[in-house]
């Protein structure tokens, strides 16, 4: 137990200290997670917002299969990402196989599908109730989608939050198409993975706290942004 | 008589199987409003959302001229300010005149929640802001389908002043009320629906006065229409 709260202890130090490589590995978290985010979002937003206002021969189908991507295990998308980057795979020319590049796809890849399912989820309560009233001044679906999305600002951000939230606490997929290189690929996930089996529990602790510390202001994000939009927007 | 602004000729529509609309063809014409009245599940919201082009008729048609806009019954503000309510409005019918969002809105008597979030206004606010939407779009026809329903009688007072001028600048109204009342006080003209049929069409004083139909001199006496 002592040895525990020693670790703990180191750890809290090792965060207030400033350490160069843990805060180097935090960076890279966050840039890998953040881009992955956008990217996600680029697609995931648009394809979401435009299930939820169009109905064509297929579509059950189609939700079908995001709903089953969103619960893709980590380690298949890796997998599936290795593949194709490796050198003699399709997109083995990109030279991408263990870069952060490599990482930021495969967790704009987990993501994506839960971005999409969950704006469809948001969107299309609101597309029921404007739907009448947006025909009426003459806007068809394809229209409305901007609409939508502009006016689902606020629940849409905390769907944001949570696929940065799965992507910053994903570590099967970064594992396997990053290679979890110390200065070069390695992000919190893997690093604590790998100082925990190594016996490093100092510096596991320590991003264990940095990581906690991000989800809880995830969270805490996403509740302010919730009350945010009942007092705004109504 | 003038060329009428508005047709519909053998209009049907049926929904899940049911017959809601039978045949129904009439001309509306320029001037004072036409209220289509009747007891509720008439046909009359129906009928409104066929003439405003919501929905396709199961046979017949509507011919109609100039723009149009519609205001229902419940109003449907997007999450955003008052004025940017407008302007999305405008933006749509590819209107880039901001100069119409404060006239609208002095139209209304609301020049001064402007910048306010839409969907946090009272109910009457609330409808008053749709109808400025409704008439920032300068429509020759407005289309309203029991505007005041959900109204205490002061919001329904301002709403009825506000369509009144409306029309008296030469805006051509229906709209549909299942309140006599309020079909007293603003009709020109009386369309009298009854289980999607149109029973009786006239000018509002003789219908009030010398209703021709059995089913119209019940409706007036308050009876309750099989």
């Amino acid at each position: 137990m002592s040895d525990l709260g020693s670790a703990f202890q180191q750890g809290v130090s090792l965060v207030l200290s400033g350490d160069a490589a843990l805060w180097a590995i935090i960076t890279l978290s966050l840039t890998v997670s953040l881009t992955a985010t956008l990217i996600a979002a680029c697609i995931g937003l648009p394809l979401g917002a435009l299930l939820a206002v169009t109905r064509f021969p297929g579509r059950q189908w189609l939700l079908v299969a995001m709903n089953a991507l969103m619960g893709l295990p980590p380690v298949v998308a890796g997998l599936v990402i290795y593949i194709l980057l490796s050198r003699s795979g399709p997109l083995g020319s990109l030279g991408l196989l263990f870069t952060p590049g490599a990482m930021i796809i495969a967790q704009a890849v987990l993501i994506t599908p839960i971005l999409a399912a969950l704006t469809r989820q948001v969107l299309e309560g609101l597309w029921e109730e404007y739907a009448e009233q947006l025909r009426s001044l003459g806007s068809g679906p394809w229209r409305a989608v901007g609409t939508l999305l502009w006016d689902g600002r606020f629940p849409l951000l905390t769907v944001l939050l949570a696929g940065f939230g799965r992507a910053s606490a994903e570590v099967g997929a970064v594992m396997v198409v990053g290679g979890n290189i110390e200065g070069f690929t390695r992000v919190m996930t893997t690093a604590i993975a790998l100082e925990t089996s190594k016996g490093d529990l100092p510096l596991a602790l320590a991003l264990g706290m940095v990581l906690m510390t991000i989800v809880l202001g995830v969270n805490a994000a996403a509740h302010w942004l919730r009350e945010a939009s009942a007092r705004w927007a109504g | 008589m003038s060329a009428p602004v508005l047709r519909a000729e053998g209009l049907c529509f049926a929904a899940g199987g049911v017959a809601i609309l039978h045949d129904v063809s009439f001309g509306i014409g320029p001037g004072a409003p036409s209220l289509i009245i009747g007891p509720n599940g008439a046909g009359k919201s129906v009928l409104l959302r066929l003439l405003h082009r919501l929905l396709p008729p199961g046979a017949g048609q509507v011919a109609s001229t100039g723009a149009q806009a519609m205001l229902f019954q419940k109003p449907v503000l997007l999450r955003r300010s008052v004025a940017a309510n407008i302007a999305h409005a405008l933006s749509l019918a590819g209107i880039r005149d901001a100069g119409r969002i404060a006239e609208a809105l002095e139209e209304v008597g609301l020049p001064h929640l402007a910048g306010r979030p839409a969907r946090l206004l009272s109910g009457g606010e609330q409808q008053r802001v749709a109808l400025a939407r409704a008439l920032a779009l300068r429509p020759d026809i407005l289309f309203l389908d029991e505007p005041t329903a959900s109204l205490d009688p002061a919001a329904t007072r301002a709403v009825e002043a506000i369509v009144t001028r409306a029309a008296a600048r030469g805006v051509k109204i229906v709209m549909t009320t299942h309140d006599l009342h309020q079909a007293r006080r603003l009709a020109g003209e009386i369309l009298l629906l009854h289980r999607g049929r149109l029973i009786e069409q006239g000018p509002a004083a003789s219908f009030f006065s010398q209703p021709q139909s059995a089913e119209a001199r019940a409706f007036l006496r308050g009876d309750i229409l099989e």
